[in-house]
């Protein structure tokens, strides 16, 4: 079995795609078929995830790789494959983990949907299509999951075609990261040319093993910096990050499915999956690649934590956490904690899933609200909610010791505190850890402490259906924890390779300290700040224009679109004006010119030519009339006539001698 | 007896006269009965064919007229083949599309045999006796069953197409004078050397480029192409765009480029400035525009600009590798087929739309995804398919186009990218006001896809579904094409 | 003996009385016979400017007037069969009125 799915590892993303098209063929006639269908495809997806991880333990530095030509153009060959590594199979299982969660969620929130049948096909296909991206072998075949995901995402967000603000959110995100894309595929091609393969790895030949990674030379920061677009459009970092808040447009579950498993981790994955060519050229792990990694990175973390300090939505604080947690996943692959990184991947993908679901478990409960102001004191209401909500909270804001995130987030900082070039990333970080601790108490103040307000009447808790996913989630955010830590650091050995040793010394380490610091003060300046607040921001009373700056997103998209899209808007309308009235004022201008001469010969034959025809016929008519009368018929005239002509000529003979 | 070719030639020609003289009721059955007998030629000469044989094949000659060095020459290779398969899959796909009056279908009928003819003649006279005879049906086809505005589109498309073609001739008569032969595999045997002299190479050059940028159609002369694609009616726009425009591009890899292959050298830079152009003027056009059709027709320009791109690519550098030039023809090869299916797919969900609605002004239509969601997902399909999503068949052409023009040529490509962008902003557009927020109250009582209607999109759909996961069948038919031609071009 | 200038005079006497009738006369005999007096001017001339050239000479001035007579006889037949004709036709024979040839 283990080797058997080791060499049939496209079948994972197979079974949640095929479940889709099943779902999608059937029609509306499969309404009651179609839940089943898409758990039992994600059940599949995730056994069979399962299975491959357990080969991956066995040796270390294991891979498994497929590959096969696609298709031969010319004399040519294209390949790709399929690759099963730690990286892949870790992210595998946590992907089919989550989505399985949220797909049993939805069951429950969607229920009442017309398009409920739709709705599950649509999340098959997206958690496939990441499935996909996971275990590719190939930067092509990555790349066309890739945008697989980006459709899947554009469907689910648009979800609520009928809303014009779901429509108009859903092409945001795919314009979006396709502006992102396009210096992906850039990157693709200018890897292709220089190394001659995408396969990443093809028995030492591959574009990520020596051979091609020399071939790439200085060209490698263009390369790496080019896919880097492409994950920034996904991941959301500054600047492309503005979709990823409307995204929120989207039905609950598939706004989880987005942050936590899927879509926004496709870009943390694929940086590290190219790793080496950010890599080329390193002078003490530093490339000039890495380097605005980390810049954008701390730049998008920052701003997000900021601006969730001021949002009201629900969901907008936990977009933009999600961005800012994105931000220092970025910033962990910068410093080269790319094990850190991922760690923090994974354990967020548990832990922004719970808080995704809690947050729809509250919506659905709140009857479609979604402003934190209106509701409060849910904790009694909505017991189950409540606690695991809690624990994504202490999860999200890095409480260190029971939750995953804490053991992730304080490796993270450990290794940007390592990094050689600067410090103030460090710093900076330590500021968004701060931020991170404090929006999330005030949202968890909002919604579960204080007095009930305006939507929290007829509450009731979440059926079964939907809090046994947020319990198994809350499991996952705790017991994940175990092999996250200093004292048995198992899973950073398992992406890096190295056997891991228990050293219950290691378990107190200073960064523990650091953090533990950070996150006290952040929640209990939260909880100082918030507790009397009853349905209004203090910081809104205290700063007011600070509080709008922050409100309105940095206005980063009113920026955006005054300048580009703007300038978008004009270019088109000068192409088309341009189209009018130059390229087609020239041809009818030719046309024109056509025109003219054909007229001026016109002229010229009826006003010249012709007309001297006329008056020559005309002249000779009338000098034939002339003529003709003196034809009198009168003999002796002419004979007279004769008799004068004669004596003319005999007069002139006579004259001229 | 008649050949195989001939006889494809033939058949859609005795439709027409059969339309003209039977005075048939229903017109387009018969000229679908025709339409499928020419579809089975068509597949009994792909089985005939020898996918690894490069050169010419199934050839007909017979002489014609000596005197002029003109004879019946019809044979095919890979590209050949290629283009009378789509003309064979585009034709029956227009008829479905709009019932069309007797007179309409035959000369829809006519223009397919042209087509026919000018994707096999090997002979120049031969062949501009076809690439002309194609132009004929379809002004008419414009200027009679045209929608608003159709005199001065038709006579503008006439003309401007006219005059190209009247430059082209003068053209190949200036290379006949010099080299006394109508023969297109003689006369790109002599390219290499050189076929002319002096500045009469330039003007024989120039006439050529013109006749067959005017076609095709390059920026900045694409200007007769929304007016006649717009007022034409949908299964002629759809014949315009899946089976005219290729004779232009099929036209320059054919002609322009075996012929001169030291101008192309030389022109190289300007010809990638204009074909840039192309790409990225056209879907910002095509984004600024009110009207579906007019809209899907500026796309069409972007899409034939990709193929344009990669031909001239590989052409203008010296340096061009074998590997990039393959990679380059094989996208533009693929890049044609796929554009003649696709760009026909969104005209036909135009004309469905326009049926149902009457007008199709991209703001008379809203919500549509309410009322009918099975049109809304079969025609973004086809939108995706345009815009280069993996998975359909546009990607795969389009992504070996830009794999082969990087290589040499770096920046045009990276500017060129911009154009998938732009196209994808128009799509995004057109999908959210056509198909999302609230239904429109002019768009209640439209009814979903019927039955007829399923049963010509799904196989189209498939076809490209199965070019875009599994697309060696198509490479298959030119593989061996494409590695001759590289050879001669690199 | 008569000179060459006398006969030259009688000559010229001739051809003007026969002009005279021809333009005067409106019977169409009388201007024929004018027009005989005309052609007898000029074979007399002919015989004057042969009988005084220089001798011996050819006889080339008797032959022209012979020729020229008997032209006149034929001429004078053909004349009077067509006025004949035309006093059948228009029952007169007054040149005046016979002006159906006017332009």
């Amino acid at each position: 079995m283990n080797s058997w799915i080791t060499s049939n590892v496209w079948l994972i993303p197979a079974a949640p795609i095929l479940a889709a098209l099943l779902i999608l063929a059937f029609g509306k006639a499969a309404r009651r078929a179609a839940a089943p269908f898409a758990v039992i495809g994600q059940l599949t997806a995730l056994t069979m995830s399962i299975f491959a991880f357990v080969p991956t333990l066995h040796s270390h530095g294991f891979r498994s790789v497929q590959n096969f030509t696609w298709f031969t153009f010319g004399e040519q060959t294209l390949r790709i494959g399929f690759v099963l590594d730690p990286l892949a199979a870790a992210m595998l299982i946590m992907i089919a983990l989550v989505g399985l969660c949220i797909f049993v969620f939805s069951i429950g929130y969607m229920a009442e949907d017309k398009n409920f049948s739709r709705f599950f096909a649509y999340l098959s296909f997206f958690s496939g299509a990441m499935l996909g991206v996971v275990i590719a072998n190939s930067l092509l075949l990555l790349f066309v999951f890739w945008e697989l995901v980006g459709l899947a995402s554009y469907l689910l967000i648009g979800f609520w075609i009928e809303r014009p603000s779901a429509a108009a959110a859903a092409k945001k995100a795919f314009i979006t990261t396709r502006i992102g894309d396009m210096g992906f595929f850039l990157g693709i091609l200018w890897l292709y040319h220089r190394s001659g393969t995408l396969l990443f790895y093809d028995g030492g030949r591959g574009c990520l093993e020596s051979v091609g990674l020399l071939a790439l030379g200085a060209s490698a920061t263009f390369i790496a910096l080019l896919i880097f677009c492409g994950a920034a459009g996904k991941s959301g970092q500054f600047p492309l990050h503005v979709w990823l808040p409307d995204a929120m447009e989207g039905p609950t579950p598939v706004s989880a499915l987005i942050h936590a498993a899927t879509m926004v981790a496709a870009g943390v994955f694929l940086v590290a999956r190219v790793y080496p060519i950010f890599l080329v050229g390193a002078i003490n792990g530093v490339t000039p690649s890495l380097t605005v990694v980390v810049w954008i990175g701390v730049a998008t973390g920052l701003m997000a934590a900021l601006i969730a300090v001021a949002q009201f939505d629900i969901k907008r604080i936990l977009a933009y956490s999600t961005v800012s947690q994105l931000g220092l996943m970025m910033v962990s692959l910068g410093v080269g904690g790319v094990a850190a990184g991922i760690m923090h991947l994974l354990a967020h993908g548990f832990f922004k899933a719970l808080l995704f679901l809690g947050a729809g478990s509250v919506i659905h409960g709140c009857h479609h609200e979604q402003d934190i102001r209106k509701m409060g004191g849910l904790r009694r209401l909505m017991p189950v909610t409540f606690s695991t909500y809690a624990i994504g909270m202490m999860a999200l804001s890095g409480v260190p010791f029971f939750f995953s995130g804490g053991w992730t987030k304080e490796e993270i900082l450990h290794a940007t505190s390592q990094w050689p070039r600067s410090h103030i990333p460090y710093y900076l970080m330590l500021v968004g850890v701060f931020l991170t601790a404090l929006y999330m108490t005030r949202q968890i103040i909002f919604v579960f402490f204080g007095n009930r307000r305006a939507a929290s009447e007829h509450v009731h808790e979440s059926p079964g259906v939907m809090t046994i996913p947020l319990i198994v989630l809350a499991v996952c955010a705790i017991l994940f924890s175990v092999v996250l830590t200093p004292a048995w650091p198992w899973l950073e050995n398992y992406l890096t390779g190295y056997p891991a040793r228990f050293d219950p010394h290691l378990l107190i380490q200073p960064m523990i300290i650091v953090s533990l610091a950070l996150v006290g003060a952040g929640v209990s300046l939260g909880i100082w700040m918030y507790r009397r607040a009853a349905g209004s921001d203090p910081i809104q009373q205290a700063q007011p224009a600070l509080f709008r700056f922050l409100e309105n997103k940095m206005w980063i998209d009113e920026i955006y679109d005054r300048t580009v899209i703007a300038l978008a808007a004009i270019a088109a309308r000068f192409s088309d004006w341009m189209d009018r009235y130059v390229w087609d004022g020239l041809v009818r201008g030719v046309g024109a010119i056509g025109h003219f001469l054909a007229r001026l010969t016109t002229g010229a034959d009826e006003r010249v030519i012709n007309a001297g025809v006329d008056e020559g016929t005309v002249g000779a008519h009338g000098f034939g009339r002339l003529m003709s009368r003196r034809h009198s018929g009168q003999i002796q005239t002419y004979l007279g006539a004769i008799a004068l002509g004669m004596l003319a000529l005999v007069l002139l003979y006579a004259w001229l001698g | 007896m008649v050949g195989l070719i001939s006889a494809l030639i033939l058949i859609p020609l005795a439709g027409a006269i059969a339309l003209y003289i039977g005075q048939p009721k229903n017109a387009r059955t018969v000229a679908l009965i025709f339409n499928a007998l020419s579809a089975f030629y068509a597949l009994l000469l792909w089985q005939k064919f020898d996918a690894t044989a490069p050169g010419l094949q199934i050839a007909e000659r017979h002489a014609w007229i000596p005197s002029i060095g003109a004879e019946y020459l019809v044979g095919v290779d890979g590209l050949s083949l290629l283009l009378v398969l789509l003309t064979s899959l585009v034709f029956p796909f227009a008829f479905c599309a709009q019932r069309l009056e007797r007179g309409a279908c035959a000369l829809m009928l006519v223009m397919q045999a042209a087509l026919y003819g000018t994707f096999t003649a090997q002979n120049f006279v031969l062949w501009f006796l076809f690439y002309e005879m194609s132009l004929i049906p379809a002004f008419l086809l414009i200027k009679i069953y045209g929608g608003e505005n159709r005199d001065f589109a038709a006579v503008k498309f006439f003309i401007y197409t006219f005059f190209g073609s009247v430059a082209m001739l003068l053209a190949f008569l200036g290379i006949y004078f010099a080299k006394g032969t109508f023969d297109f595999a003689t006369l790109a045997g002599l390219g290499k050397s050189g076929l002319l002299t002096g500045n009469l190479k330039w003007f024989a050059f120039a006439g050529i480029f013109l006749g067959l940028a005017v076609k095709v159609p390059l920026f900045p002369f694409h200007t007769w192409l929304p007016d006649a694609y717009q007022t034409a009616p949908t299964g002629v726009s759809m014949v315009l765009t899946g089976g005219l425009s290729k004779m232009g591009v099929y036209g320059f890899i054919r002609l322009l480029v075996p012929l001169f292959p030291n101008e192309i050298k030389i022109a190289g830079p300007w010809l990638l400035a204009l074909v840039v152009c192309s790409i990225v003027f056209a879907p910002l056009a095509a984004w600024a525009q009110r009207d579906l059709k007019r809209m899907v027709a500026y796309l069409s320009i972007n899409h034939l600009g990709y193929c344009l791109l990669g031909l001239f690519a590989i052409t203008a550098r010296s340096t061009s590798s074998l590997i990039d030039t393959q990679a380059a023809l094989s996208g533009v090869f693929l890049q044609i087929f796929n554009h003649g299916i696709t760009a026909a797919a969104l005209f036909y969900f135009v004309g469905l739309l326009e049926q149902r609605r009457g007008l199709r002004g991209i703001d008379d239509f809203g919500g549509l995804m309410q009322r009918t969601p099975l049109l809304c997902g079969w025609m973004s399909v086809a939108m995706f398919s345009s815009l280069g999503l993996p998975g359909l068949n546009g990607f795969i052409g389009e992504f070996l186009i830009f794999k082969g023009s990087f290589a040499v040529a770096a920046s045009v490509t990276a500017i060129a990218v911009l154009g998938l962008l732009f196209t994808a902003v128009t799509f995004m557009r057109a999908m959210q006001s056509l198909f999302g927020g609230p239904l429109v109250e002019s768009c209640s009582g439209f009814s979903d896809l019927i039955r007829s209607e399923k049963l010509v999109i799904v196989p189209v759909t498939l076809l490209m579904f199965a070019i875009g996961i599994l697309p060696q069948f198509i490479f298959n038919i030119f593989n061996a094409t494409v590695t001759h031609m590289a050879r001669l071009f690199a | 003996m008569p000179t060459l200038s006398m006969l030259l005079v009688v000559s010229a006497a001739l051809f003007c009385i026969g002009l005279l009738a021809a333009l005067s006369r409106r019977h169409a005999i009388f201007i024929l016979i004018g027009i005989e007096m005309m052609l007898a001017a000029a074979n007399l001339n002919f015989i004057a400017f042969w009988r005084f050239a220089p001798q011996p000479a050819p006889p080339t001035g008797v032959m022209v007037a012979i020729f020229a007579i008997a032209i006149a006889a034929a001429e004078a037949a053909v004349g009077l069969a067509m006025v004949i004709a035309v006093y059948r036709h228009f029952r007169t024979t007054n040149v005046d009125q016979l002006d159906q040839l006017k332009g």
